[in-house]
């Protein structure tokens, strides 16, 4: 019975959160609407259900993930990044190959949180509806997914290693850079938004104790300086493998045709 | 015969967000089991909070079609319809500022940049300059993303190439980086992605589809994207700008 109780107290802050969260754009609109545009909302009922939605359904997510998953997860990343772990299967610290579980877990991890995070979901569901249908959802959240898992890897690989951050970030935007030259421009937009929608919600928290639990655990690492950089991987490394998708399947399209052309000479 | 249609309707969605959620149940497992070989700890709890989770997941989903997606497109016809740019703007900036000043993810990073500077000698140690640098830092994040939307939706309007303005973007990420105090780096990296949340992003991904589909001459695929890639990009250019300003 007391767990019950303690469940509803949590929800109901969690609730309180959230509805702080939502307050400025609430106000926001509200302002725009009566004293800027003076018209009304269509569908305004609809509207104000789907609101009440969006703020109850981000609450439950949240309750459950705090209840379910971080918990886990940040055992999980602390227990796989402790010494003891590590040197139990005969590894030495100082070595970046005995941190193998590390860098398998930190793909996974990405790769799974990142199919669940709500704003990729929204940004992909916008992307089918605007193509009409020529760029799948669930394609975009895989191929954002594997950007994610790649990244945290690398990411974790950099900790263990101590090399400095810029460089990958650098020799990343340069990747970017040229990938935008020969990519097909339909997609360059929502590649670059899917970098920054990956990291919220559920990936974060996860990922920030992963670095912070390997920052501490090598030795000779700092985690005030190298704990950070896993989130700027996971911006990053997306928009590299949507480019890189866009660019495959232009490919692959010339190619069909050319096949085509030669088969019907 | 309506009842049974919406039940219908129900599972389908419960059972599209239990698939969103496959993934992380199978590798937790897969690592409590194979890899740290110890049992759950706490095994109802993990399970009601999967439901939870699982409910909530399918709740924002469905408040987002008939919600936000709408509202965020009902917003961007009405401003585009009056015709004022002024308070097109105001609104973009209002929308960025707003949303990114209360950030939970945004407090704890900032409250964190201040104890990573005064470890590190940068600010003095005591209380006050510790808070106040917290939140300028926030306030500098908040106001970059605000920024950042104002020249999102004027390049829809304007129809410039999105990629000359992100690459730019690039370019003085790196310079800066090459000046900025080391210290403040890897923060100002990782502050791009935690500025846009969840609330935040279909609502600017809407206005920036609605934007362009009333805008002649504009396509929602090419021009309505892009607002959230330069509310990550601009935060790193500020931020390392805020550590410089400070040091």
């Amino acid at each position: 019975m007391d767990r019950m109780y303690d469940f509803v107290i949590d929800f109901f802050w969690i609730l309180v959160y959230t509805f702080r969260d939502v307050l400025p754009i609430l106000v926001l609109i509200i302002f725009f609407q009566l004293v800027i545009l003076k018209q009304p909302i269509p569908h305004l009922k609809k509207v104000l259900l789907g609101g009440v939605y969006v703020v109850f359904g981000l609450a439950l997510f949240l309750m459950g993930l705090e209840k379910a998953l971080f918990p886990i997860g940040k055992i999980m990343a602390t227990q796989l990044s402790d010494p003891s772990f590590i040197e139990a299967s005969g590894n030495v610290l100082t070595d970046w190959t005995s941190y193998y579980w590390i860098y398998i877990f930190a793909a996974l991890i990405g790769f799974s949180t990142t199919i669940a995070e709500p704003s990729l979901i929204a940004v992909a569901i916008k992307a089918g509806e605007v193509s009409a249908g020529t760029i799948s959802a669930w394609g975009l959240r895989i191929t954002v997914a594997v950007g994610v898992a790649f990244a945290l890897a690398l990411g974790t690989f950099r900790i263990v290693t101590g090399t400095p951050l810029f460089v990958y970030i650098m020799a990343g935007y340069l990747v970017v850079i040229v990938q935008t030259i020969f990519a097909p421009k339909k997609l360059i937009a929502i590649a670059y938004d899917s970098g920054g929608v990956t990291t919220s919600t559920v990936t974060v928290p996860l990922v920030a104790a992963l670095g912070l639990g390997l920052s501490n655990a090598v030795p000779g690492r700092n985690p005030a300086i190298d704990g950070f950089g896993l989130i700027a991987f996971a911006s990053l490394f997306p928009i590299i493998t949507v480019l890189g998708y866009a660019q495959f399947m232009a490919l692959k399209t010339r190619v069909f045709k050319l096949k085509i052309e030669k088969d019907a000479v | 015969m309506k009842y049974r249609a919406y039940i219908l309707d129900v599972s389908k969605k419960l059972w599209a967000a239990v698939t969103d959620l496959v993934p992380i149940i199978v590798v937790v497992v897969f690592f409590q089991i194979v890899v740290i070989q110890q049992p759950f700890p706490q095994i109802g709890e993990v399970i009601v909070g999967i439901l939870f989770v699982i409910i909530g997941l399918m709740l924002f989903i469905e408040g987002l079609e008939i919600g936000l997606f709408p509202i965020g497109e009902a917003m961007a016809y009405a401003l585009a319809k009056k015709g004022s740019l002024l308070w097109l703007m105001i609104f973009s900036f209002a929308l960025g500022f707003s949303t990114t000043v209360a950030e939970p993810a945004l407090i704890a990073v900032a409250k964190e940049a201040s104890v990573i500077s005064s470890d590190a000698g940068l600010i003095s140690n005591d209380h006050k300059t510790m808070k106040g640098y917290a939140l300028g830092l926030r306030l500098a994040v908040a106001f970059s993303v605000g920024l950042a939307i104002v020249i999102g939706v004027l390049r829809i309007l304007k129809g410039w190439p999105l990629y000359y303005l992100i690459i730019g973007g690039y370019v003085l990420v790196m310079l800066m980086t090459s000046i900025a105090p080391k210290e403040i780096i890897g923060l100002a990296y990782d502050a791009g992605g935690v500025t846009t949340s969840t609330i935040t992003v279909p609502l600017v991904t809407a206005l920036g589809v609605g934007l362009a589909t009333v805008i002649k001459g504009r396509s929602p695929l090419l021009d309505g994207f892009g607002l959230i890639a330069f509310a990550s990009l601009l935060p790193m250019v500020f931020v390392m700008a805020y550590g410089l300003f400070w040091f």
